[in-house]
């Protein structure tokens, strides 16, 4: 038990070895940021547009993660529906888009809006319920969603979906349109990775992260359990209904199939691989989410689902901090050998 | 009320079905406190073993024995293998743990048989009788006559054998039943075997109906949680209970509820867990566990 629940409250700190100063390790975190977002403009124009639509679903992906990340990684709650919110911002876009005609970029608030509220909806009930059962209520939803979607066929579209125009790259930034969409995306993903950091470096974050280790405590010193958990849930629906929102402007397709129960398994497959608690783990996780299949598929239709199952199971053994950690464990002793040597 | 009535025994038995699923959640919850997310996929995966038996020739009969047999060892496998590391680890681990082992089985089955649909046998006869102006299918009285002696069999081993005896000790109380020298560890297993067994026999009633490929029983896990939820997570006879009221309910809200209708039935668990949870978390026969703080 006891060393179970270490690994959970280890999850979110920094990892242990970092004897700098605080300062000189932030200035080192934003000069990576900056290199690594130097790369990420540069890259566009040095690769094929397919090349440039996997890395912008990526970035799609590694918004949705981040939000979950903020629920599972950061508040300890545990959701297997994160695929329902991601697809009530898609579809929340991709109706405003299809029936209304409004301009793309006005739908990004909206679905952010419409996640986030049912994700406070949805969490009011689910937040009195406590891990497992919020596991299984959240699995309901994601089933549930796609026979809803279905029915609803005035609006939704039903089975056939509903298929949209992707917005166009304006004259004046002379990109093709595979790269407009990248830079949207890449916007969006900066964006939300901001907010998010500021998210957590707020009372907010170390309200969350007092809740994870220990709830009793949590309580005691006067954090509100319940508002705490509901509002975790609804910003973690929120960056999912923005991922979705942007997932709708990249395929320009939306249709209940591409949101099945798989989607939020693989969703919380990745953010548990990425790495549960850190910044960095939801980028790593989506790298893992769109590669991965695409890349092991080759060797059998099966393979994906055979790699990421027994991950999900060796990383929670060996590697509670996924990638995330593995990559700041590897970095750490690196710099003992250089420095002995 | 003929129509009434027959939508009722349509329910009873896909319920029944449900309820063995339950059964095996239910089981394994007792002994490890552990939700198996992935209980439908090893249920799924022994059916497959049953077909390919089947397949080389086998009787079905002779075919269900050896796959029980199979399960039950590949039960107390994984209880090994993959839960006893993380045993008594918090909630959150246990559940990502069991989500791993879904899609593993899930992929792995997928690799094995491909995703391609499979006939399964249909044990029983196709026919019908009819009482009192009701048509009952033999399937119908096959299935519950199976799951009938399921839980006969359960009921005897936990009632009446010194094994059921160290069971029972074990989830009732793992500490004390060590200390008296109950083999903990491996009742455990024997615990997951035997849970494992269970969902096999669910797998292998279901697939006649649904047909068989490695997402079968995505579907029915969802019912079989309602129903444990509703009967209470700690609470064989309720998962049974649950079961069958699950099964009703669903049959009924689809025939009836004109909102509802057969596409939107699957609504039907989620409403039973959340109002199960929302008014009587622990379920209509579970304990409510008192904690100390």
């Amino acid at each position: 038990m006891s060393e179970s629940t270490q690994v959970t409250s280890r999850a979110g700190a920094p990892p242990r070895g970092q004897a700098q100063a605080p300062g000189r390790r932030v200035r080192r975190q934003w000069i990576v940021a900056g290199v690594l977002l130097a790369a990420a403009i540069y890259a566009p124009f040095q690769l094929v547009p397919f090349h440039v639509f996997q890395l912008t679903m990526v970035l799609v992906y590694a918004v949705a993660l981040l939000g979950l990340n903020v629920l599972v990684g950061h508040a300890g709650q545990i959701s297997l529906g994160h695929g329902a919110f991601f697809a009530a911002g898609a579809y929340a876009a991709a109706i405003m888009m299809f029936h209304w005609e409004l301009p793309y970029l006005a739908t990004l608030p909206v679905a952010a809006a419409v996640a986030f509220l049912l994700g406070l909806v949805l969490g009011v009930p689910a937040m009195r319920l406590r891990g497992l059962y919020l596991a299984l209520v959240t699995l309901a939803i994601a089933i549930f969603l796609v026979p809803l979607l279905k029915r609803f066929e005035e609006v939704t579209g039903g089975s056939m979906g509903l298929s949209l125009a992707k917005p166009a790259p304006p004259a004046w930034s002379g990109l093709a349109e595979d790269q407009w969409l990248y830079f949207l995306a890449l916007a969006v993903a900066v964006a939300a990775f901001l907010l998010a950091a500021g998210l957590l470096r707020s009372r907010v974050g170390r309200a969350l992260h007092a809740v994870r280790d220990n709830e009793i405590a949590a309580e005691v010193m006067g954090v509100r359990l319940s508002y705490y958990k509901t509002l975790a849930f609804a910003w973690s629906a929120m960056f999912a209904g923005v991922a979705g929102c942007v997932y709708t402007w990249v395929i320009g397709f939306v249709s209940p199939d591409s949101f099945p129960v798989t989607l939020s398994i693989t969703l919380l497959a990745g953010i548990v691989v990425g790495g549960l608690g850190s910044l960095s783990g939801p980028v790593l996780g989506a790298l893992f989410v769109m590669f991965v299949p695409s890349l092991s598929q080759d060797i059998n239709e099966a393979a994906p689902g055979v790699i990421f199952g027994l991950l999900i199971i060796a990383v929670m053994y060996v590697a509670p901090t996924g990638l995330a950690g593995l990559a700041g464990r590897a970095a750490n002793s690196l710099k003992k050998t250089l420095r002995k040597g | 009320m003929t129509g009434f009535l027959q939508q009722v025994i349509q329910g009873l038995s896909t319920g029944a079905i449900y309820a063995s699923l339950a059964l095996a959640l239910v089981l394994i919850y007792q002994f490890t406190g552990i939700v198996n997310f992935a209980q439908g996929e090893l249920a799924m995966f022994s059916t497959y073993i049953a077909w390919q038996f089947t397949a080389a020739g086998m009787p079905f009969w002779l075919a269900l024995v050896l796959t029980l047999v199979v399960s039950f060892a590949g039960g107390m496998l994984i209880e090994r293998v993959i839960i006893r590391p993380v045993e008594g680890a918090p909630e959150l681990t246990l559940v990502i743990v069991t989500v791993g082992l879904f899609i593993f089985v899930n992929a792995a089955a997928g690799w094995i048989w491909s995703f391609l649909i499979k006939d399964f046998p249909n044990p029983f006869p196709g026919g019908a009788f009819e009482v009192g102006g009701l048509t009952v299918g033999f399937q119908t009285l096959g299935v519950f006559a199976v799951v009938g002696i399921v839980m006969g069999l359960l009921y005897l081993l936990f009632q009446h054998t010194k094994i059921g005896l160290g069971m029972r000790a074990v989830a009732t109380n793992p500490v004390s039943a060590r200390l008296v020298g109950i083999r903990v560890g491996v009742t455990l297993a024997l615990g997951w075997g035997l849970a494992a067994t269970v969902g096999a026999v669910s797998g292998v009633l279901v697939a006649p109906l649904l047909f068989l490929e490695p997402n079968m029983m995505g579907g029915v896990l969802i019912y079989a949680f309602a129903a444990a939820t509703l009967g209470g997570f700690d609470s064989p006879a309720g998962a049974v209970a649950g079961g069958l009221i699950v099964g009703v309910a669903e049959t009924l809200a689809g025939a009836y509820v004109g909102a509802i209708g057969p596409d939107l039935k699957v609504g039907v668990p989620l409403v039973i867990i959340l109002g199960v949870l929302l008014l009587r978390p622990q379920g209509l026969f579970g304990r409510a566990v008192v904690e100390r703080a």
